[in-house]
């Protein structure tokens, strides 16, 4: 039974690949959508509704959609991607870097969502006492509602990082399926049911998915009732 | 010398305040709902009133004619809330250091040992905000505001969430504050009572119009 167990390094490289994704996808994605968040929950200005939509959209369009977007922004034909490529000899479409930007595309809604939820109940009057006290804005924010939106931060983080895990369509749109380069566990997943006999190792690819998962889910767990102690509010 | 010349006007209010304190320690009086907070927020730099004029010792902090308006971490007035609004996340010593912060060392009024002292929350200085009382939130909110170095000390109903119990405990510390210490102060409250302890000079405003008493 534990047969099943037995990683072989593909498959472990392939975990490898996933985790190094997810993570830069996060790292990235992280003061950009803190930004967004902050502007959107304490903002007011002409646009902000399309500025709201734009953000959520790749969150309500099917993934292929952004994934082929991206292929005609940054693509080595694209818009953009083809200055980067000729003037870097920089190219996104079909590497590692590309799955983390298609996979920063799906996640930064999820993670302005809880960080905006998070500043917004942070109370403004706080925030006009720390000014009181000679704080100026950028002051009040590093020291007062940043601290205090930690948890919904800490939140954002770790559904980012799981939806950057579970990214499939963007991700192959963009960049493909190339083993070793942009193959993460979805995508694994996938190619192991399309191949006779692959429905084992997509077996051990599954357990492994859910066991990232709920480690994450426990782990945002036990970190957010860390941060919700450190500004004094307990949950039971 | 204080002198504050302020119109506002919303929906279903409208403040028509001009008034000149010259005593240290000022009472404003009026029932709820009367503009007294709103005037307070004025003066802070909270609410910008839609004209008017708001001069500190012959430092302009805003004039609408001018287009002068100072935010409020350049006014340099120590709030004290109704509801504290202590920092949650920081402990009771942290919360009086934050307001050092902003102050070189050298212009510093008072140190945080004086104020310990004085409004006797030493025992105090390890805990989180949720663990104190109200009426500990009070006077560590009133301290907090001290050590900011203010050059004008604002009280909104710092007494009116506390119950009659609490209230006692804190009233002789606004008196020591209102009496040992060289702040221009103002103090807001709906109760007469509360605001005879404290002064005998006292502004009445009532539905947005200020008419100033003189002491």
């Amino acid at each position: 039974m534990l047969e099943i167990l037995r990683f072989t390094p593909t498959e472990l490289s392939t975990l490898v690949l996933s985790l190094k994704v997810a993570s830069f996808c996060v790292v990235l994605s992280l003061v950009p959508a803190i930004m967004v968040a902050w502007v959107l929950a304490r903002k007011s200005f002409f646009g902000k509704s399309l500025l709201d939509s734009l953000v959520h959209l790749p969150l309500v369009l099917p993934p292929v959609v952004p994934g082929f977007m991206l292929l005609l922004l940054l693509g080595n034909q694209g818009l953009i991607g083809k200055y980067l490529h000729s003037m870097f000899g920089f190219s996104l479409a079909f590497t590692w870097m590309g799955a983390v930007v298609a996979s920063a595309v799906m996640a930064f809604p999820l993670m302005v969502r809880s960080t905006r939820l998070a500043i917004s109940q942070v109370d403004k009057g706080l925030e006009i006492a720390a000014q009181s006290l000679g704080a100026n804005p950028l002051k009040v924010f590093f020291t007062i509602t940043l601290p205090l939106a930690m948890p919904g931060i800490i939140t954002g983080l770790i559904l980012g990082f799981s939806r950057s895990l579970g990214e499939f369509g963007a991700t192959i749109t963009f960049v493909g399926n190339i083993e070793h380069e942009t193959r993460t566990l979805p995508l694994a997943i996938y190619s192991y049911t399309q191949i006779p006999d692959g429905d084992l190792p997509a077996l051990r690819l599954v357990i492994l998915s859910m066991a990232l998962a709920l480690g994450a889910l426990m782990i945002s767990d036990r970190l957010e009732r860390k941060a919700n102690q450190n500004i004094g509010r307990h949950h039971d | 010398m204080i002198k504050i010349q302020a119109r506002l006007k919303r929906k279903h209010f409208e403040l028509d305040a001009s008034l000149q304190l010259n005593q240290r320690v000022t009472a404003i009086y009026g029932p709820s709902g009367a503009g007294k907070s709103t005037l307070l927020s004025i003066i802070a730099g909270i609410t910008k009133p839609d004209s008017g004029r708001i001069m500190i010792d012959g430092d302009c902090l805003y004039d609408s004619e001018l287009r002068i308006n100072k935010p409020i971490h350049e006014r340099k007035i120590g709030l004290v809330f109704q509801d504290g609004r202590l920092f949650p996340h920081l402990t009771v010593e942290g919360n009086l250091s934050y307001a050092l912060n902003f102050t070189p060392v050298e212009n510093q009024q008072f140190q945080l040992k004086e104020i310990v002292d004085l409004l006797e929350i030493r025992h105090l200085l390890k805990q989180k905000p949720h663990q104190l009382s109200g009426g500990e939130k009070q006077r560590v909110a009133l301290g907090r505001a001290l050590l900011s170095s203010p050059r004008l000390l604002m009280l909104d109903e710092p007494l009116a969430s506390l119950d009659d119990r609490l209230k006692k405990q804190i009233l002789p510390f606004l008196k020591l504050v209102s009496n040992e210490i060289n702040i221009p102060m103002i103090y807001i409250s709906h109760s007469k009572e509360e605001i005879m302890q404290i002064t005998d000079n006292l502004i009445d405003i009532q539905l947005g119009k200020v008419s100033y008493k003189a002491a």
